[in-house]
């Protein structure tokens, strides 16, 4: 039998040219292309090696994905390790995620880094609050995710009995490999879901706080007539 | 750091000008520690403070511990300190629980050791101990709205049970 062995890479069409004539070839087809001169077979080689189609939502959640701007936050040891996968060595860069944002307002996601103290707690939950939609929340470590080896007075056993939490890292500390193969999954499930948002990932939907008219003030009609086409919107 | 012989003098030299402020000595380990009644502490911090000869004019620490099963329950530990000698002396005061559901009293040292307001709260905070007439006795640490008094041996230790597999056998079907 006889086997017919040829490159890999010249079967793709969107493999790069081999030799400096094919290199030749593309460039002149590009400078055709701008031109406008470019016509039919050739045009629609030209559109298949360079365009890619998709929906918007799964172009929008691979752009989520791969730009995820972390708040600057830590809370205990975990934040060292946090702080080594910025680093060279570990370096998320690779993922996209190396803009520690220092407000809430420009973080999609927080890494919850140790331990919460029951007063601390308050406070996540309002920075958690503070940063905007879409958001994600990983508990990074074993104290963050059950209390781990603080089962005391002081500690909030997992910090989700206070807010909802998307990735759960086993490890005390998680070696920032860990941290990163988390953020990874994380990376995979905004990917893979369109972003519902937490309400609906969490079933609290009807949560919201509106703008009122004032403390403890009956909500405005506007603000009544936008909460109810929210409400009509995110059950549609 | 006095030998137990100066521990000695320094009960006597006490017990002559504040009578009964000197209850026991304790030395050990190389460390010196006065157990004093905790009506006279302010006496005997200041005695200590100013006499010629003692000049204990540094709280390195102030702090509290709870001594349950043993009488009286509560002590609350200053670590003094001689500077030019660096000499260290401790001064114990054994507090007693009043009856009922009161909180243990003391006469506050913010006055003689500004740098105590703080271990102050932090005693009142972890071991329900008052301290008369400190300027801002409040919690520290845990939060404001906190009850109980967290450090003290008869606090539950808190926290939630968990359940390991090795232990099924005990309680099967618990994952349920």
């Amino acid at each position: 039998m006889e086997i017919e062995r040829r490159k890999i890479r010249a079967l793709s069409p969107l493999d790069q040219p081999g030799t400096p004539e094919e290199l030749r070839a593309r460039q002149l087809r590009a400078r055709d292309m701008l031109r406008g001169e470019l016509e039919g077979e050739d045009l629609e080689r030209y559109v298949t090696e360079r365009v890619m189609t998709t929906t918007l939502e799964r172009a929008l959640n691979t752009a989520r994905a791969n730009s995820l701007f972390p708040l600057t936050f830590g809370l205990a040891c975990c934040a060292i390790e946090m702080m080594a996968m910025v680093s060279s060595r570990y370096d998320i860069a690779r993922f996209g995620a190396e803009a520690f944002r220092a407000s809430p307002r420009q973080a999609d996601m927080i890494i919850l880094s140790g331990r919460v103290s029951i007063k601390m707690a308050p406070v996540i939950r309002r920075v958690y609050d503070q940063m905007l939609e879409p958001k994600w929340a990983i508990a990074m470590g074993a104290c963050s995710s059950s209390g781990g080896m603080f089962a005391n007075y002081a500690v909030v056993q997992g910090a989700d009995k206070f807010m909802p939490v998307d990735v759960h890292i086993p490890g005390c500390p998680p070696r920032p490999e860990a941290l990163l193969h988390g953020f990874n999954k994380l990376q995979r499930m905004i990917q893979g879901n369109p972003d519902p948002g937490w309400r609906r990932r969490y079933n609290a939907l009807g949560t919201e706080e509106w703008a009122r008219g004032g403390p403890a003030s009956a909500p405005s009609a506007e603000a009544a007539e936008a909460y109810e086409r929210a409400r009509e919107l995110a059950n549609a | 750091m006095p030998d137990a012989p100066g521990l000695e003098l320094i009960r006597q030299q006490l017990n002559d000008r504040h009578e009964g402020a000197v209850l026991e000595t304790s030395f050990e380990r190389g460390q010196a520690a006065l157990i004093v009644d905790p009506e006279q502490i302010l006496d005997v911090l200041l005695w200590l403070g100013i006499t010629p000869g003692q000049e204990y004019r540094f709280l390195s620490s102030l702090h509290g511990a709870d001594y349950l099963p043993a009488e009286p329950r509560f002590g609350v530990h200053y670590e003094l300190l001689n500077m030019p000698r660096v000499e260290r002396l401790r001064v114990r005061a054994a507090l007693p629980v009043p009856g009922g559901d009161g909180l243990p009293e003391l006469d506050s040292c913010v006055e003689l050791f500004p740098t105590a307001e703080f271990q102050e709260r932090e005693v009142y905070d972890f071991f329900g101990i008052v301290f008369r007439g400190h300027p801002d006795l409040r919690r520290i640490l845990m939060p404001e709205d906190y009850v109980g008094w967290p450090q003290r041996r008869d606090f539950p230790v808190g926290g939630e049970p968990v359940l390991f597999t090795k232990d099924e056998p005990e309680s099967p079907g618990w994952y349920e």
